[in-house]
């Protein structure tokens, strides 16, 4: 039988051990492993080429579209620029048609985001130190109760809280968004078994010893040591804020309190209502602004988070 | 809500030895405590109220009453409720299989290091993650388009006539294939994580043996990666059964094809926030968070148990 936890056991080997060693470590096992096998393969790389393809086409068909004025849209090549060359045009348009609404809105994600996915990394961290360092008496119960309530669907959910916040006089609010960002069972899945392998446990026994206390331990000698795992939940819960659609389209009516997600929709739908302008151009530009934030952030963290990640699928 | 989440907590298995063995202090609480309280006010007691909800019946004469389980025996013989579920049934049977099987390869070539660029390979495979299911949703949209968009653009330049991607024949194909372009990236990093992590002693044994690479591949690391194949086919499922986002944003384009009853979560919706139904709508919510996780709950038993 292979439990997760046999499976585990096997691959104990690469593991990262913590923050300052993980990603160079991960890096020359890497290097070390295609070495062995230097046999490149043109087939092989042609053949998954054709995923990375499919992966790319649609996001280079945004970079370019976004270059288009509306009519160009509509003339020319998807995968080709038009004559007109409109990107700043659109770009200026984006952000200040219906006074500046878009701007509104990416204030209102940035806000989410900050709220939501920082609180959620902060509520994770929290909750994953815990589970790893500390024995106490409910500890599995908790466990058990958040894996369980994991594999219930979003939608069981969404009515009921939509009600009780409505209740409670949050929906429309910005915290009928940022409240229940604030949860990421992956995060807290992630930094537990982050925290179980990155901090040795004699390390906060010497600070205890040291005289420090529990909220001093926990900032000056396990923080630092989590900073992948941070970075990995933190990335994965922006991803989630900044991606969400459902729940403010749930709990939200006035635009003004509108993510990126739902305002680009709203656009996009307002050429099918009666009298309604069509901004395509705007809506493809508009789009372009709302992904390219988080493309630089995992660009830009590839590191870190990878190894957070690697350390995370060690246990699945 | 209707995206995938991530990895989220992988499966009940032994928690590892805390580090504090003699010290069994409520310390530990003083860090999860937060995370608890906001759990319980957005998960558990929404349950509760979900199921408190579907006990009772707006009446137009008699206001609310409590009901017992009409609902659910009005959710057991609804048609509506009982075809949108075949639909994403039929989705998942189709879908999840292709993405996750092209997601296996790519991350086996990955592994192989036998690619040219590998790490150029993996973090653009991945990048579609990044992108939120609403504008993946409005950008295959404009795509899709006959008359503008890139299958336009084929009729046009080749002189053929591609069938229409939004038509009701193919408009599930076509929402199958944006879900399948957002998440490829995210499941193939999941296996590639773990083919990482396979101790690479036991390469080096197959390979006195004798064995070739797809005796490697079959014998070693799938085996390797059950876990991870396990996890990302039930979040894979989980997935489709609360598909949403993509159909109601493509709903404008492709109006005939796509109702309101469309997929399951689409049509709870449309009671709650169209038809005013809370109860009843909480009902059918539950229903399928049932279905949902019998079906999970099946899936990681049959994978946690197959070979050795």
């Amino acid at each position: 039988m292979t439990s997760p936890a046999a499976t585990a056991v096997d691959r104990s080997a690469p593991a990262p051990s913590g923050p300052s060693g993980s990603a160079p470590r991960l890096r020359t096992s890497r290097r070390r492993h295609s070495s062995d096998q230097p046999r490149r393969s043109v087939l092989l790389t042609v053949l998954t080429g054709l995923v990375l393809l499919y992966s790319l086409v649609p996001l280079i068909w945004l970079a370019v579209s976004a270059t288009k004025t509306q009519e160009g849209l509509s003339r020319s090549f998807g995968l080709w620029f038009d004559g007109d060359f409109a990107l700043w045009d659109n770009i200026g348009e984006t952000f200040t048609y219906d006074d500046g609404v878009f701007t509104r809105w990416l204030l209102n994600t940035l806000l989410y985001v900050g709220l939501g996915a920082g609180g959620a990394t902060l509520l994770a961290v929290l909750g994953g130190y815990a589970l790893a360092k500390f024995r106490f008496p409910g500890r599995r119960a908790v466990f058990a109760v958040v894996i369980g309530a994991v594999a219930v669907p979003g939608t069981a959910l969404a009515v009921p809280t939509f009600l009780m916040f409505s209740e409670m006089g949050l929906t429309n609010t910005p915290w009928a968004v940022i409240i229940p960002s604030l949860i990421s069972p992956f995060g807290l899945y992630l930094m537990w078994v982050f925290a179980t392998e990155a901090i040795p446990t004699e390390l906060m026994e010497a600070a205890r010893i040291d005289g420090a206390g529990e909220v001093r331990t926990f900032f000056r000698v396990a923080l630092p040591l989590l900073a992948p795992g941070i970075v990995t939940v933190l990335l994965f819960t922006m991803v989630a804020t900044w991606n969400n659609y459902f729940l403010p389209l749930v709990m939200l009516k006035d635009p003004d309190w509108y993510p990126l997600t739902l305002g680009l929709n709203s656009w996009n739908a307002q050429a099918a209502t009666a009298g309604g302008e069509a901004v395509f151009n705007l809506v493809v530009t508009g789009s372009l602004i709302t992904i390219l934030p988080l493309i630089a952030a995992f660009l830009l963290l590839q590191r870190y988070w990878q190894s957070g990640l690697a350390a995370g699928s060690v246990k699945e | 809500m209707t995206t995938l989440q991530p990895p989220a907590i992988a499966e009940p298995r032994p928690a590892p030895p805390p580090a504090r063995r003699d010290r069994r202090s409520w310390t530990g609480w003083g860090f999860l405590g937060p995370f608890v309280a906001v759990f319980a006010l957005v998960f558990l007691a929404p349950i509760a109220y979900s199921v408190y909800l579907s006990l009772f019946r707006e009446q137009l004469i008699g206001g609310t009453t409590f009901v017992g389980l009409d609902n659910y025996g009005q959710a057991l013989t609804d048609d509506r409720f009982w075809a949108s579920l075949g639909r994403v049934s039929l989705f998942l049977a189709v879908q999840v299989p292709i993405m996750l099987g092209i997601a296996l390869l790519v991350a086996l070539a990955l592994d192989s290091g036998r690619l040219y660029g590998r790490d150029f390979f993996r973090v653009s495979i991945f990048l579609p993650y990044a992108v939120p299911a609403v504008v993946a949703t409005l950008m295959w949209g404009f795509m899709y388009g006959t008359r503008f968009g890139l299958v336009g653009d084929i009729n046009g330049a080749l002189g053929v006539s591609l069938p229409d991607p939004l038509s009701p024949d193919l408009v599930l194909a076509s929402i199958g294939n944006i879900v399948t372009w957002e998440f490829v990236g995210y499941n193939m990093l999941i296996f590639y994580a773990a083919l990482r992590v396979v101790p690479h002693s036991l390469y080096e044994a197959a390979q006195i043996d004798g064995a070739g690479q797809i005796r490697v591949i079959t014998a070693i690391k799938l085996p390797a990666i059950r876990g991870a194949l396990v996890i990302a086919t039930i979040f894979s499922i989980i997935g489709s059964f609360q598909l949403f986002n993509e159909p109601s944003i493509l709903q404008p384009l492709a109006p005939n094809a796509i109702t309101t009853d469309y997929t399951p979560n689409s049509y709870t919706y449309a009671l709650s926030f169209n038809g005013q139904q809370h109860n009843y709508s909480a009902t059918v919510a539950i229903v399928m968070g049932l279905i949902t996780m019998a079906i999970a709950y099946v899936v990681q038993l049959r994978g946690m148990r197959k070979g050795v």
